[in-house]
């Protein structure tokens, strides 16, 4: 034992000091040059730098794999833990640009999710136009049901009682009559709305009933207005009026309303994989189309907002509202998709 | 102390680096989790007052004798915008940057990372945090109402805190420390801290160092030597007393009075004794496994 601790002045004792010696400056370079990518990015950084960091970090890597197996220092073997995990997510977790990012998104990722997502998009579709057929059928044999459907404060006296003049008057009129009014108008549904959408996808995770009782819903609530001003010979006038907005609308709503599903449904029937990966896959899919509703509701909102109040015309609202949705089914369904070379 | 330290490990995964170095990420820890939601949180409430602050000073201070209308509309439109984007968007925007944390988790040196080891996605980051809709605001926002209009009965708030606690507490209930956004997108949340370089403990031989027998050096294993190392780096006086008296006296070594002195060689012995051992692939993990004959 004495042999050991009696060596030459200078001499390291321990592997750890031996280690560091050599190494050290490696380490710092490398602490340096990732600080510095943290704080700003990795285009602060010198060519020089740029070319060092590859080699550093694998030498900082295996330093930790040396350091393991014949240290025991453990804030030695904390201090490269730390170093190598940063400078692993500043290599490996750096993100796409953003451009990039959002061209890929409206190239690929969006119309291919919502693509996928095409069962459930149908079914809620389905749920929504039946449930809307139910409530008119409802509501045109026995009046009373409306109230039982629609909470008061949504009918701003749009009920089984009012004129047909009142009615037409909540088609054409400019609510409040103040122009200045069309963009906050506009803004407000286009907030309330995404968030509805985005309660829609959350609200899968309950194993999508939540979910389909909102899609269930909307569609009750579309039959039972339908019916008010059918009763009153409007039905052609409301047409105009909910379809410029409501093609895009609805829709958007139905794709959210898909995205829970999709939810859902894996967490329930994860199928072959295991429950996890089924919530993951379907999880990032949803979540894709889930932000691309949030766009189509901006647009709902501009059409609904300033588009409906400036057009009054019942066959010119119609020609909008189709041709809106020709273009969604076509950019979600008809568009050719390149192949990405990987991931989303 | 043996279940302390297997509890620390507890949060320690395996995430293996393309060139086959296991990194270990620890997972950040339960409270540090809630720390960070609520530096977000009041972050967020801050900056929903300056909005509103400035939304009405802007509208209260363009015209003359009220606001016009444009400006008023103008002002309300931006309002709702930043209301939703702020809603919505401030955790999705700052964990989709290079940081992959938002301020609070940065303050508590928080990453959100896919689990796979893959690249973060933006759906991954957006559906981790579209889920928040229900497990924060969606009870929040319902009971707000409801106490807005007074209905809020003892039943309604029972109810919402209930459904909030599920989610609240759904990390609690996994190993991996998973809320169900993170269970839906694929990801969790690990530390990501600094460490500096501390000095190193044996250093060079310039001085000649007290020599303890073998028998002396044959009593401790890795763990214990690791625990010694916190105890000179923290340099807490009592520690060391308590620890050296410990030391001298299951040794059988006489008091020289300087116990700092003592315990930084006896490290230094124990050290390189260990490490002898660990040359020829003997590591005595404890006190409590077999040493090495």
């Amino acid at each position: 034992m004495s042999a050991l601790l009696v060596p030459a002045p200078g001499t390291p004792l321990v592997n750890a000091t031996r280690f560091r010696q050599a190494h050290e400056p490696d380490w710092q370079r490398l602490e340096e040059i990732v600080t510095r990518m943290e704080k700003r990015s990795i285009r602060s950084l010198s060519d020089d730098d740029l070319l060092a960091l590859p080699g550093l970090y694998r030498t900082t890597l295996s330093s930790l794999s040396v350091a393991r197996d014949t240290s025991l220092d453990r804030a030695l073997i904390t201090y490269l833990e730390r170093l190598c995990t940063r400078a692993y997510f500043q290599i490996y977790g750096v993100q796409t640009p953003a451009s990039r990012q959002l061209a890929r998104f409206f190239s690929r990722s969006w119309p291919a999710a919502v693509r996928s997502l095409w069962r459930e998009t149908l079914f809620c579709v389905a749920l929504t136009l039946g449930s809307a057929l139910l409530s008119y059928v409802l509501i045109r044999g026995d009046p009373s049901w409306f109230y039982s459907m629609i909470p008061e404060g949504m009918t701003d006296g749009r009920d089984p009682t009012a004129t047909a003049q009142f009615l037409r008057s909540t088609l054409y009129d400019t609510p409040k009559g103040e122009g200045g009014i069309l963009g906050i108008f506009a803004t407000f549904l286009f907030t309330h709305n995404s968030q509805i959408a985005i309660f829609a996808f959350a609200l899968g995770f309950a194993f999508a009933v939540p979910t389909v009782l909102l899609i269930l819903y909307n569609g009750l609530m579309l039959g039972a207005f339908f019916a008010i001003f059918a009763a009153k010979g409007l039905a052609f006038n409301l047409t105009g009026w909910l379809m410029i907005h409501g093609t895009t609308e609805i829709f958007a709503i139905c794709i959210s309303g898909a995205a829970g599903i999709r939810i859902g449904t894996a967490i329930a029937f994860p199928g072959p994989s295991s429950r996890a990966d089924a919530a993951v896959d379907a999880g990032r899919t949803a979540a894709t189309a889930m932000a691309g509703t949030v766009i189509m509701l901006a647009v709902a909102g501009l059409l609904e907002g300033v588009g409906r109040q400036t057009i009054l015309s019942d066959n010119l609202r119609m020609l909008i509202g189709a041709a809106a949705l020709m273009s969604w089914i076509g950019y979600f369904y008809a568009l050719p998709l390149r192949k990405a070379a990987g991931g989303d | 102390m043996a279940t302390k330290a297997i509890k620390l490990r507890d949060l320690r995964r395996a995430f293996i680096t393309p060139e086959g170095v296991d990194l270990r990420l620890e997972l950040a820890s339960a409270g540090s989790r809630a720390g960070a939601f609520l530096i977000d949180f009041g972050l967020m409430l801050a900056a929903l007052i300056a909005m509103t602050i400035a939304a009405f000073y802007l509208a209260s201070n363009s015209g003359k004798g009220g606001p016009s209308e444009g400006v008023f509309s103008f002002v309300g439109v931006l309002w709702l915008i930043g209301f939703f984007v702020l809603r919505n968007g401030w955790f999705s925007l700052f964990e989709m940057g290079s940081r992959g944390a938002t301020p609070g988790k940065r303050l508590m040196g928080l990453r959100v990372v896919a689990r796979d080891g893959a690249r973060l996605t933006g759906a991954a980051v957006i559906a981790r945090n579209a889920m928040r809709e229900i497990e924060v605001f969606l009870p929040l926002s319902f009971l707000g109402a409801q106490a807005a209009e007074g209905l809020a009965d003892t039943f309604l708030i029972i109810f919402a805190l209930l459904w909030s606690g599920i989610f609240l507490f759904f990390p609690l209930f996994n190993r991996d420390r998973l809320r169900v956004g993170d269970l839906v997108a694929g990801t969790w949340v690990v530390r990501n801290e600094k460490a500096g370089l501390v000095e190193d403990l044996v250093g060079s031989a310039q001085r000649s160092r007290r020599v303890f027998p073998p028998a002396a050096l044959k009593l401790y294993g890795v763990y214990e030597l690791q625990t010694l190392e916190g105890v000179l780096r923290t340099e807490n006086p009592e520690a060391i007393v308590t620890v050296a008296r410990t030391i001298r006296a299951k040794a059988g070594l006489p008091d020289d009075g300087d116990d700092y002195g003592f315990l930084s060689d006896y490290y230094a012995a124990l050290c390189v004794h260990l490490e002898s051992g660990l040359m020829v692939g003997r590591r005595r993990e404890s006190k409590f496994v077999e040493g090495q004959s």
